[in-house]
């Protein structure tokens, strides 16, 4: 086996090599479709990326994160104030380093006690900012919304979208290597033994909550220009952060690939929701959080996993069969 | 001196939502994010028995309670014990009941608003002038208010004259412990639940005699809900009253001085206060 760069090893590499290729299949995709199809994989698309950052902090954690709105909020508001004078790559980072921000005050206050505390503070989080914008732009500009109009066409928004869920990938992946995956994956087995050890857990999960926050806040930034006229209610909707948690937990948030098969069928239901029964949205919501807990508390993928495990121990019954995951060594 | 009056007078029915609260998850250990729809559902039974049967709203409130009770002790039995039983720690239960109450929470409303419709409610009751001080307020707030404190020191008596009520707050304190001196803690828990549910219910009913409802404004209840029982300190009754009274003091001081729009903010500089100064709360105690 010849020596790769970086310590990849060859199991990765193959891995890199596979989703190159997904990715490649991906990006041709607008040339085949411009209309329904691509807008709905922007939609996939989107929360893709939306489902994966959300699982980079809160899967090693637990913590239920409803922040997700107040970050795409902050993208997008991000994007729609600066859009006639600033280049656009330059308001997706300040859409980046306001949600990372905000992350971090969020973190700041709350990460050090209990998951409740963050649960019920994110709960809030996208209503507070929608309030104190709508508050600001009303007693400053005296306008209740901001017109965006870029050159961008579904198809660019689709592939920023794509490259942004390759980069959280490729982040997730770096983190994992880090120390600060080591830690997080210390922290998520048992927080006091992390504590014993020398972690300094509250600044580790704040770190990994910015990141997580940094990446929401540009897939926001990005979707500004489908909007065209961008108002409070519409930019910090509630509704994004409920289905970023109910489609993340359906795929389940052990792997970060996870969520993205939540995502998929997810997507085609809410598709099929909102065309045929638009008022029913609630009841549909509440339905697939039940669901979720009562039946697939570990998500489709956790099922799928335990079915393996079975299937493998029954074809093979020798010790490492039991084992979920060889353990990596190395130097 | 009227804005003080007015946050307190609002602060009673906010006191009856958060003691709902803070019994389901200071005793019951169920935090019950879906506690806003049951306010919002006694809000539009008071309002049915009002607008169809000319019924009172506070003498409604001898139908909504009892109504609530057995609901919510059913939602207990059939939707939450299974959780309780199946968690192996506390943390594991947490997690499992807020996701279950959320979709509790989006069913109910999705319910209720396909029943009622999104549009704003409200009726007429008692809204003539009464003087307190000199400056005018509405009768129906007053109404409410003092039935909220009637309503609020029945269950003070309740939780510290009777037996049962001394139950309840050894389950609070130590379920594990209340276990070994003979008190059926699953049973104590159910009642709570149950009891929490209609106090929340009652609160419901007496805000809506004076504030217009809607079917999806219940997140917003909720929400403040949480932020009192926290600043009170869980489970803790007096904590609540008294977290009670500031939230509705704050609340009509930022309403009355800066924008009605920035009541949310208002909360949540509270509760940053509360998270940053004193987490377990005023009166609660720090646990390791």
């Amino acid at each position: 086996m010849s020596e790769l760069p970086f310590g990849i090893t060859q199991k990765e590499l193959r891995i890199g090599i596979g989703i190159a290729v997904a990715a490649g299949i991906a990006a041709l995709l607008p040339l085949f479709d411009q209309g329904y199809y691509l807008s709905l994989s922007v939609n996939l698309m989107l929360y893709a990326a939306l489902c994966t950052a959300w699982t980079l902090f809160s899967g090693p954690t637990h913590y239920v994160s409803l922040a997700s709105a107040a970050f795409f909020g902050l993208g997008t508001y991000a994007v729609a104030l600066g859009v006639e004078s600033i280049p656009f790559p330059i308001l997706v980072a300040f859409g980046a380093v306001a949600a990372a921000i905000l992350a971090g005050l969020v973190g700041a206050a709350t990460l050090r006690l209990s998951g409740v505390y963050f649960v019920i503070f994110t709960l809030g989080l996208a209503e507070l900012v929608r309030q104190v914008v709508t508050w600001a732009q009303a007693k400053f500009t005296g306008k209740t919304g901001l017109y965006v109009f870029t050159d961008f066409r579904e198809m660019h928004i689709f592939w920023m979208l794509l490259a942004l869920t390759i980069a959280i990938f490729i982040t997730g992946w770096l983190i994992n290597r880090s120390r600060l995956g080591f830690a997080m994956q210390i922290i998520g087995n048992d927080e006091t033994v992390a504590r014993h050890v020398g972690i300094d857990t509250a600044r580790s999960k704040i770190l990994l909550f910015m990141i997580s926050g940094a990446f929401i806040g540009i897939a926001g930034a990005i979707c500004a220009p489908r909007y065209a006229y961008i108002q409070p209610p519409s930019a910090f909707n509630p509704q994004i952060s409920f289905l970023v948690v109910i489609m993340a937990l359906l795929g389940g948030t052990k792997r970060l690939w996870g969520p993205l098969v939540g995502v998929v069928p997810f997507i085609f239901v809410m598709d099929f929701v909102a065309a045929r029964l638009p008022n029913q949205m609630p009841i549909v919501m509440g339905i697939a959080f039940l669901a979720i807990v009562y039946f697939v508390p570990n998500g489709v993928t956790g099922v799928l996993e335990k079915a393996l495990a079975k299937w493998k121990a029954r074809n093979a019954p020798a010790p490492q069969a039991v084992a979920d995951k060889p353990a990596e060594v190395r130097p | 001196m009227q804005i003080i009056v007015t946050g307190i007078l609002l602060s009673g029915t906010y006191a009856l939502i958060a003691l709902g609260l803070t019994l389901q998850y200071g005793v019951a250990r169920i935090m019950n994010l879906a506690n806003g729809e049951t306010l919002v559902a006694g809000c539009f039974i008071a309002f049915w028995l009002f607008a169809s049967f000319a019924i009172n709203p506070i003498l409604g409130l001898f139908i909504i309670a009892p109504l609530a009770f057995a609901f919510n002790w059913g939602i207990y039995q059939v939707a939450l014990k299974p959780l309780v039983d199946r968690a192996k720690n506390r943390g594991q239960l947490e997690v499992d009941s807020i996701l279950a109450t959320f979709g509790l929470m989006f069913l109910l409303q999705g319910l209720m608003i396909s029943g009622f419709g999104g549009e704003y409610h409200s009726y007429q009751f008692l809204s003539e002038r009464f003087e307190i001080f000199g400056s005018a307020y509405g009768l129906n707030r007053v109404v409410a208010f003092i039935a909220a404190v009637v309503i609020a020191a029945v269950l003070y008596y309740f939780l510290y004259r009777t037996r049962l009520g001394t139950a309840v707050r050894a389950v609070a304190v130590d379920p594990n412990s209340a276990n070994l001196v003979a008190i059926d803690v699953a049973k104590v828990a159910a009642v709570t639940f149950a009891l929490g549910g209609a106090l929340t219910a009652c609160g419901g009913a007496l805000l809506s005699t004076f504030y217009t409802f809607n079917a999806s404004m219940g997140v917003t209840f909720t929400m403040k809900a949480l932020i009192i029982v926290i600043m009170g300190g869980v489970g803790d009754v007096r904590g609540a009253v008294v977290a009670a009274l500031i939230l509705g003091i704050a609340e009509t001081l930022v309403a009355t001085y800066i924008d009605p729009g920035l009541t949310i903010a208002a909360t949540y500089t509270l509760f940053i206060i509360i998270l940053l100064v004193r987490p377990q709360g005023i009166f609660g105690r720090r646990t390791t």
